[in-house]
């Protein structure tokens, strides 16, 4: 607008030639390595090119973009095109959470993962219709930045920083545990050292460039993440459907899994494997009971046994002798691991029913939760602040509208194709992998079991010699890694999904890091500690602050704390309770002030994490202390009407704000008014 | 700044719409989600009908939604003359 010389339009075209230029180098990429693979290049050889190719790719592009001014570096300049800004929210958004562990999530439970697809999609409406709109035409640089400006003061500021820097560093946590799994697993290098590479990755593109890197980065990230994602799925659903749209196909797939999963809950085989592992179970929980009692009695059991045994059982008997634990702490520890053996003692969970449970309290329960993790992802999306800074990016709010369309379309691709993925999946190992003999499993299952147990483990329990459903013990991410496998494609691949899974954690990585320097550089120093830094300085500043913030996640995941979902959810609750309340009713109701927020948000936290505390078992909380059985991922659904009451009295109990906040509440509300305030930061 | 009757007009259709597809998206989210059993009892292309909307159903819903808003609000700025400069 006030830039006569750039025109956006001629700007989104170049982008688009850029960016097909790079979708047909990747794809050419990709083909010279089936070529390589098909003359003979190792699988090492093709991990390793994947990895370094893409990375430098990235770095490159980071390299390019790099920038010292403070727009480009904070908002990527206000001209990223609607469209691209939206994929570059896809690759932001989608973590390496969604791209490996969401199908498995979804093979494991069945429906209860949906609450995870339709939180991380549904929240989008909320983006659109209450936030993004307004965030733009307000223009500044972070999310504490609004809060700051709109209800006055350092206080909610700090606040904001915050809750900011708490539901970020849990996040990137997830993200670069990520990274690391998936570099060491297809390169064979170390965690650790997987973790560094990567983290060299992320560095080099938003230390450089900051946003304008990050976004530039997300575009293509995103481009070799859906090429990644799709590819073996649709060839999957051709192999097992003849049709090559697997949102469509799949519905026969389910309803044949569906059958089989009635045939296998009656199977008499099956039942047999489930008693053993019953009996197994039940022996665990008495032998925990009293340890050295059951100790001594089944140490002695075998003792007999092998005293009475005939000549041609001699060595069996033997053998079970040598195994049995060797001391009464030994056993415990056997106990301990056999009593989860449990879980798997029941019939195969129905993959399209809601809410199971064993009578109607249990199944309320189940549903209760569902809606639960629903309702705080979605509130978590509207709220997460690395999300909600994209839409800064775009150059009118009229953009920023068509963007969050862009970004929930992209989203959706995935998403969408997610639960069609595990139900092929499903199909294939019930049809398939159950039924077969020990002696030829299918190749990649064969493979997969050997290379990494926790994954894929088949056990021949009742000793049949025919693989049964409950002989196999599946690692949720191991869907989303073999499918190149189980739908027969080669390994080239194999290793595009892993740079695939890598482009998504890497790029949720970057934009979760510039959030956290961001908030310290921007909102902490240049704002509140020294606001007449240089432009360069402050810049600097955070780029200084964006490797520290690094170097510490990085550590911290070195020490591999608690389970990734957790975390994750964690996250989104967090950011639910915090934000979400304080953002939204500083839009749509100008009488909010300083007071109802501040208190509101730490309400809103303090409830939250109240909750977490108190229920989950990290933190050394017990199930005794949940709130209508609520698991404790989703604290949000106290955090968040806990954080709008307390906002909505606490308002109304002290002053209304000044006429200026009215009118920069009133200037938010349209795109455009005459006379208007300015408010956009440069 | 004094805001027109216009302006006030437009902020009540936007608040308007805003109100009517955030009923929509509650009503295929959480009541739709809430009787998802009963719903199971239905099919559609092959699929039980609680379970297609929340794997497919509420997720192409969403993205409807969006592309209404953003079209209708697009629309509306010009209509009552609150619409940015060109960014062509």
């Amino acid at each position: 607008m006030n830039q006569p010389a750039f025109s956006h339009k001629t700007f989104f075209g170049q982008l688009k030639k850029y960016y097909i230029f790079y979708t047909v180098g990747f794809l050419a990429f990709l083909f010279a390595l089936a070529i390589a693979e098909q003359l003979g290049m190792s699988r090492k050889w093709i991990g390793y090119w994947f990895l370094f190719a893409t990375i430098a790719l990235y770095a490159g592009i980071g390299i390019m973009s790099r920038t010292v001014d403070a727009a480009e570096y904070y908002v990527a300049g206000r001209r990223v095109p609607a469209f691209f800004n939206g994929m570059a929210t896809g690759a932001d958004w989608m973590s390496a959470a969604s791209f490996i562990g969401m199908a498995g999530t979804l093979y494991l439970s069945g429906f209860d993962g949906l609450a995870f697809v339709m939180g991380w999609t549904g929240g989008y409406c909320l983006v659109a219709f209450l936030l993004a709109p307004y965030l733009r035409k307000f223009g500044q640089f972070t999310i504490p930045d609004f809060l700051g400006e709109r209800y006055g003061g350092n206080i909610v500021r700090s606040v904001g920083i915050f809750a900011a820097i708490l539901c970020s560093f849990t996040y990137v946590i997830a993200q670069i545990y990520g990274v690391g799994l998936i570099t060491s697993r297809f390169t064979g290098l170390e965690f650790g050292i997987g973790v560094f590479v990567g983290l060299g990755g992320i560095l080099v593109c938003s230390f450089l460039g900051g946003m304008r890197a990050v976004t530039w980065t997300q575009v293509a990230q995103y481009i070799i993440l859906i090429i990644a994602y799709l590819t073996p799925v649709v060839w999957l659903s051709v192999k097992h459907t003849g049709n090559p749209i697997p949102q469509i196909a799949y519905g026969q797939a389910l309803e044949k899994v569906t059958a089989r999963e009635k045939v296998l809950t009656n199977d008499p085989k099956e039942i047999e494997v489930r008693n053993i592992l019953k009996a197994r179970a039940d022996a665990a929980n008495a032998g925990l009971k009293e340890p050295a009692a059951a100790y001594a009695k089944g140490k002695a059991d075998l003792e007999q046994k092998l005293a009475n045994a005939p000549a041609d059982q001699l060595a069996a008997a033997e053998k079970a002798l040598s195994s049995y634990p060797k001391d009464e702490e030994a056993a415990k520890a056997q106990w301990n691991k056999d009593k989860g053996l449990a879980a798997r003692a029941g019939p195969p969970l129905p993959h399209a029913a809601p809410f199971p449970g064993k009578d109607e309290k249990a199944q309320d329960i189940a549903r209760r939760n569902f809606l639960g993790i629903v309702f705080c992802m979605m509130i978590g999306t509207a709220a997460l602040p690395h999300i909600l800074m994209r839409y800064y990016t775009t150059p009118s709010v009229r953009q920023a509208r068509q963007s969050v369309f862009w970004s929930l379309f992209f989203i959706f691709l995935l998403y969408f194709t997610a639960p069609a993925l595990a139900v092929l999946a499903k199909y294939d190992v019930y049809h398939f992998l159950v039924g077969s003999s020990f002696a030829s499993l299918p190749a990649w299952a064969a493979n997969w079991a050997q290379v990494d147990p926790t994954l894929l483990s088949i056990i021949d329990i009742n000793g049949d010699g025919i693989v049964q459903l409950a002989e196999i013990v599946l690692g949720g991410d191991i869907i989303v890694l073999a499918t190149p496998e189980i739908a027969g494609l080669p390994y080239v691949v194999s290793g595009l999904v892993a740079a695939g899974g890598l482009a998504a954690a890497l790029s949720t990585a970057d934009g979760l890091l510039l959030t956290i320097a961001n908030a310290l550089s921007h909102d902490l120093y240049y704002k509140m500690i020294d606001p007449h830094a240089t432009t360069t300085r402050r810049v600097t500043v955070s780029k200084v602050l964006l490797v520290v913030v690094a170097l510490i996640a990085a550590y911290v995941t070195s020490l591999k704390p608690g389970n990734i979902l957790f975390l994750v959810g964690a996250a989104f609750s967090l950011a639910a309770s915090g934000f979400f309340p304080a953002l939204v009713i500083g839009v749509f109701w100008k009488r909010a002030n300083k007071w109802g927020a501040i208190s509101g948000m730490v309400a809103g936290l303090g409830v939250c994490m109240y909750y977490m505390y108190t229920t989950y078992p990290f933190f050394g909380g017990v199930a005794a202390n949940q709130w209508f059985s609520m698991n404790p991922i989703s604290a949000g659904v106290f955090g968040v009407p806990a954080g709008i009451i307390t906002i909505l009295v606490v308002s109304f109990l002290t002053p209304e704000p000044s006429k200026e906040v009215q009118e920069l509440v009133e200037h938010v509300r349209y795109p455009n008014l005459e006379g208007d305030i300015n408010t956009q930061a440069t | 700044m004094e805001l027109t009757q216009k302006h006030v007009d437009y902020w009540n259709k936007n608040l308007r719409i805003t109100g009517l597809l955030l009923f929509i998206w509650f009503v295929v989210t959480f009541v739709a989600g809430w009787y998802s059993r009963e719903l199971n009892s239905f099919t559609i292309l092959g699929f039980p009908l609680g379970f297609y909307n929340a794997a497919q159903g509420s997720l192409i819903v969403y993205v409807v939604l969006i592309w209404i808003y953003q079209h209708y609000m697009n629309k509306l700025d010009i209509e009552y003359g609150v619409h940015e400069g060109e960014d062509e």
